[in-house]
């Protein structure tokens, strides 16, 4: 007896059906978007060290296991091979091997547990050194300068990192001045060579220091929490940034720096002030200076007005003062005026010279004379025979 | 050190000009000096700010602690 299949192959559509590649590629993409970097803590077996320089190895734990791979470039930088049966901390992505199916994982830092906990407590120690010299004291932080015109970089001539400092630095203000001082940042020769760099840039003429890296393994961080360089980079004499690894990651060197960028592009955005945003403080700063000066001299303007009002008002009332001590005396005048005494009914007898009649032996009878009155003279004779 | 540094110091000094100008009662031949070493410093910063790219070095001491410079090309 034979059951009938749900679909037949008679109701297939070609188009519908997976390769075997298809299949992995797309399981490997699955994981490969949806998990992030992990640290996997587990005993190692079946290892083996490849004359290519990789390394292939399973991790297990009581009840499951996984197969990894390191490739050169990593195992170049682990301290030690991983001793069989020995248990470790690896860090590293899950993934799928497409040409055998294995899901497997693809690791870029393997550290022994032992000497984990030797790290940390190394940490630990130079953390207490540098809080004892007060290196860590948030009272030593410098401010960053206002407007850097050069920059020093000490970081990794290949890294991410460099090329993201310069795009950044320079798309804010393309005039600044960049100097590289080169320095490992991992590996056996990292402390060495960024110590010598932190030093050179007290030789060189710049604003500020930027010291980092782009993010990796907490085992590639290690340099950046080295004593040495942390005691370097507290000497720099200009202020620092310190740039080490992605956000998540804090080293000792943060801690010294001056002020602690989230990655390298942030740090040259806190290096290097905007172009755009200064051009536009400066021409804030040219209308506040024309509108002071046209404010000055609006001031001065207005008190010239003022003063002119009050010359005016001073000079009118001088004239005012005058003019009626004038007309006083006009009346005074007046009053003493014969022409006055006329008015009141006065009458002043005069020769016809005009001299004033006063006496009475002066009327000659038969004379002559004029009598001033108010409105004219009236021809006047003394009478004869009186 | 190259002229951009200064411009620090211009922008402090123009921003302490204004000030000056805004709210103090100087009188106007100082108003005028004021205005005068504004203008210039305004110029001075503006130039800065339009200064060409400049090209990143790259610096080493060498063995002798003598301080090379080169030219890094992205």
């Amino acid at each position: 007896m034979t059951l009938p299949l749900p679909f037949g192959p008679a109701g297939l559509d070609p188009a519908e059906v997976w390769s075997v590649s298809d299949l992995n590629q797309a399981a490997r993409g699955l994981l490969e978007q949806n998990m992030p970097p992990v640290w996997v803590r587990g005993e190692v077996t079946s290892f083996k060290s490849y004359a290519s320089g990789h390394w292939y190895f399973t991790l297990q734990d009581g009840t499951a296991q996984v197969r990894c791979v390191m490739w050169r470039t990593w195992v170049q930088r682990a301290k030690s091979k991983p001793e069989e049966g020995a248990e470790v901390h690896v860090f590293g992505t899950p993934g799928l091997w497409e040409e055998k199916g294995e899901f497997r994982f693809t690791a870029t830092a393997l550290l022994r547990s032992d000497q984990l906990g030797q790290q940390q407590q190394q940490l630990e120690a130079t953390r207490a050194a540098l809080t004892r010299d007060g290196l860590l004291d948030p009272a030593r932080k410098r401010p960053l300068p206002r407007y850097a015109s050069t920059l020093a970089v000490v970081t990794s001539l290949e890294g991410a990192a460099l090329h993201d400092i310069i795009t950044v630095a320079r798309s804010r203000w393309p005039a600044v001045r960049i100097l590289v001082i080169g320095a490992r940042v991992q590996g056996a020769d990292a402390v060495p060579e960024l110590v010598r760099a932190l030093r050179t840039v007290n030789r060189l003429d710049a604003d500020v220091c930027i010291v980092g890296r782009g993010g990796g393994a907490r085992e590639d961080l290690s340099a950046f929490n080295d004593e040495k360089v942390c005691r370097a980079l507290a000497a720099v004499t200009i202020p620092t940034i310190s740039a080490v690894g992605h956000e998540s990651d804090i080293s000792l060197c943060d801690l010294v720096a001056d002020v602690r960028a989230a990655t390298p592009s942030n740090a040259a955005e806190l290096a290097v002030a905007d172009q755009r945003e200064v051009r536009a403080a400066v021409d804030g700063l040219a209308l506040r200076l024309a509108g002071g000066l046209s404010r000055r001299t609006r001031l001065l303007s207005e008190r010239l007005a003022r003063t002119a009002d009050r010359l005016e008002a001073g000079m009118e009332g001088a004239v005012r003062l005058q003019r009626h001590r004038l007309e006083r005396i006009g009346a005074q005048l007046d009053a003493l005026s014969p022409l006055r005494v006329l008015d009141r009914g006065f009458a002043v007898p005069m020769t016809l010279d005009g001299r004033v009649l006063r006496r009475r032996g002066e009327f000659t009878p038969g004379l002559r004379y004029r009598l001033r009155v108010r409105d004219g003279d009236v021809p006047s004779r003394v009478e004869e025979g009186r | 050190m190259t002229d951009t540094p200064s411009l620090a110091d211009e922008v402090r000094a123009l921003e302490e000009i204004v000030r000056r100008l805004e709210q103090e009662d100087v009188d106007l031949d100082a108003a005028l000096k004021l205005f005068e070493e504004g203008i210039a410093r305004l110029r001075r910063a503006r130039e800065t700010l339009a200064g060409a790219e400049q090209t990143v070095q790259s610096v080493l001491a060498d063995a002798s602690g003598t301080l090379r410079s080169t030219r890094v090309d992205l």
